[in-house]
């Protein structure tokens, strides 16, 4: 079966202009995420990596080259119909959870939904369901203060899958998080990936978390260093 | 799909309570005080109107002095009408009556109390007592009208009655008018007009005589027939005035004035009164969606983040929008809201308080467009005070958004 991309980057630049000077976040760089594949992106900081997650979960579009999702080149649409389509195929779980204070987890998981305008019975009914399967079930009406850490990133990742996205993007998912919960939050990802087949990018500066994924794509002053498979993992789940 | 919008911006709303109520407080003062002014004019308006339409619409008033001099100066320009020109508009095709009315301010004195107070004067025969009661303004609360025969005889206005001396006067007390004794009557039912509740009425004979002047006229009422237009018949008066008085078209001595024009005047004058307060209060209206826009866009810089955060997770622009302007929205029509109900209260107040003072004609009115109004126009000032904030917010991008600390 020929692989299929979610996203495809071709000699993207992402350049910055600082004043006078430009600064290079990005040079020329080219990766495909294959659909069902666990990606890791490891590189210390100033390499590009913030930059390059950026441009994978489509919140920002490149200086020059091409990012193709789901065969249709972003470079070219406007920051509306890209919330759109990011909405659809992405899911991201943030190092900082990224909650919104006022809404409860129910409301938290629906907010996605809300955007891509599905009725409020449906919603209530997915979220309920998502926050049961991060073992949230019984704190549905919590405000995210209201949570521990390791509660508010598991309501974030309920909130990544609300729209049944292509691929999951975790930003240093355990960044905010003590080893032990930490340790829980990948393997919740890790079993996202084997048991139900999703593409999951992790970006992260921590070498350790790389051990879950695939595929780790090292990058060095914006530029791919090197493409390492991981053979202990494998498409377990194929 | 738009009940999810208002229900998010509720929620925001209510997580930032303290800061909604006091943005919100701007808004509810200028609403009440707008409300307050207009459902207190548009009463006053009314009452008025309803005097007129109870009076019918087939009066003419003359009175003496130039068309810009208006009625009521008769006092001031030298009185210049007389019989001989109540004769002139009896003989007018279609005026079925006429009532020539003196007025002098007179010594009145009571008890050793001594005032001074405008003496009105009428004729006393029926035609003249018909007259005055269909008038509605000299209804008689207690005691009787004046009547043919009568000399020293004087109806009082209700305050005049009431509250003008130390003692009230009763019927059957006697009163002096330049240090003649006249015996009271009646007294009229509170009008609310101090004109009305604070005069003094005697035969028209016995004023003359007092006033050794035997014809002199400050004003003179005249009935149209009702099926004709008033209009038309004041053009005949006035002609036959004109001719009767030797002036030249354009330099009257005198003016008519249909009852249409003379509440068209008093309406006139009220409109502009109500423009100036309402314009007043609209100002604090302004301070208060001044208010809203820094809240907003307060907001926008605290909630940055939060919009990053809603745009990674598929917000359009046009979602950010519609959250921001119906936040700002709700905070003008909950202030609205509680601006039309503390404005109405007031309003009510303002009543009671002015009938409290005599002035029981005064009443409040409500009208629906007055308050389906004052809350879309809550809204809209809300929503329009929010606009530039939340194009801000919409135009924020992601990842500058996301990267805020807040």
């Amino acid at each position: 079966m020929k692989k299929k991309a979610v996203i495809s980057l071709r000699k993207v630049w992402k350049i910055y202009k600082m004043g006078s000077a430009t600064v290079n976040a990005l040079r020329g760089v080219t990766l495909d995420v294959w659909q069902g594949e666990f990606v890791a992106i490891i590189g210390p900081s100033g390499s590009g990596k913030s930059t390059l997650m950026n441009l994978v979960g489509a919140l920002d579009k490149p200086s020059r080259g091409h990012i193709f999702l789901d065969g249709k080149d972003i470079s070219l649409m406007e920051e509306s119909d890209l919330a759109q389509i990011r909405g659809q195929k992405i899911g991201f779980i943030f190092q900082q959870f990224n909650l919104l204070p006022a809404l409860s987890a129910t409301g938290n998981v629906g907010l996605p939904m809300i955007f891509q305008g599905i009725p409020e019975a449906k919603r209530v009914e997915r979220a309920t369901e998502l926050l049961n399967s991060v073992n949230l079930g019984e704190r549905l009406n919590h405000k995210p203060n209201e949570l521990s850490g390791g509660q508010q990133q598991r309501v974030a990742i309920a909130r990544a899958l609300a729209n049944e996205p292509e691929m999951l993007l975790a930003d240093e998912p355990t960044g905010n998080l003590d080893s032990k919960t930490g340790g829980e939050i990948m393997s919740m990802l890790e079993d996202l990936h084997t048991k139900k087949g999703r593409t999951i990018v992790l970006v992260t500066h921590d070498i350790h978390l790389v051990k879950h994924a695939e595929r780790v794509i090292y990058l060095k002053d914006g530029q791919i260093e090197k493409v390492v498979k991981n053979h202990k993992r494998g498409h377990k789940h194929a | 799909m738009i009940r999810d919008y208002v229900l998010l911006s509720l929620s925001s709303l209510r997580s930032r309570r303290m800061r909604s109520w006091l943005t919100m407080i701007g808004i509810v003062i200028g609403m009440s005080a707008v409300v307050s002014l207009i459902s207190l004019g548009q009463g006053m308006q009314d009452s008025i109107n309803d005097q007129f339409q109870r009076l019918g619409t087939n009066r003419l008033i003359i009175a003496p002095g130039g068309e810009f001099l208006g009625p009521g100066t008769a006092d001031i320009v030298a009185p210049i009408m007389d019989d001989s020109d109540v004769d002139v508009i009896r003989n007018v095709k279609g005026i079925t009556q006429v009532q020539g009315a003196l007025s002098k301010t007179l010594k009145v004195e009571f008890k050793d109390e001594i005032q001074f107070d405008s003496i009105f004067a009428f004729e006393t025969d029926s035609d003249a007592v018909d007259f005055v009661e269909s008038v509605g303004l000299f209804d008689i609360a207690e005691g009787r009208e004046l009547k043919s025969g009568d000399k020293y005889k004087a109806v009082l206005g209700y305050n005049v009655a009431n509250e003008a001396f130390d003692d009230p006067i009763e019927v059957g007390r006697k009163i002096l008018l330049d240090d003649i004794e006249f015996e009271v009557v009646g007294v009229q039912k509170l009008i609310g007009t101090g004109i009305h509740d604070g005069v003094i009425r005697i035969p028209q004979d016995t004023l003359r005589e007092l006033t050794d002047e035997p014809r002199k006229l400050s004003m003179i009422f005249a009935l149209t027939q009702p099926d004709l237009n008033p209009v038309n018949v004041k053009a005949i008066v006035e002609r036959e005035l004109r001719k009767h008085r030797d002036v030249k078209e354009g330099e009257e001595d005198f003016n008519v004035q249909t009852a249409e024009q003379t509440i068209g005047q008093l309406n006139t004058v009220l409109l502009a009164v109500q423009v100036v307060l309402v314009g007043i209060a609209a100002i604090s209206l302004l301070v208060g969606g001044i208010g809203v826009m820094n809240t907003m866009y307060t907001s926008v810089l605290e909630r940055t983040k939060e919009i990053g955060i809603m745009k990674s997770i598929g917000a359009r622009n046009s979602h950010v929008l519609t959250l921001f302007l119906l936040e700002s929205g709700m905070l003008g029509l909950v202030g609205g809201l509680m601006g039309l109900g503390l404005g109405l209260g007031v309003a009510k107040l303002g009543e009671y308080l002015a009938i409290g003072l005599g002035a029981s004609f005064f009443r409040m009115h409500i009208s629906t467009l007055l308050i389906v109004g004052t809350l879309m126009f809550s809204f809209v000032l809300g929503m329009f005070s929010g606009a530039f904030p939340a194009r801000q917010a919409a135009r924020l991008p992601p990842v500058e958004a996301l990267r805020s600390i807040k």
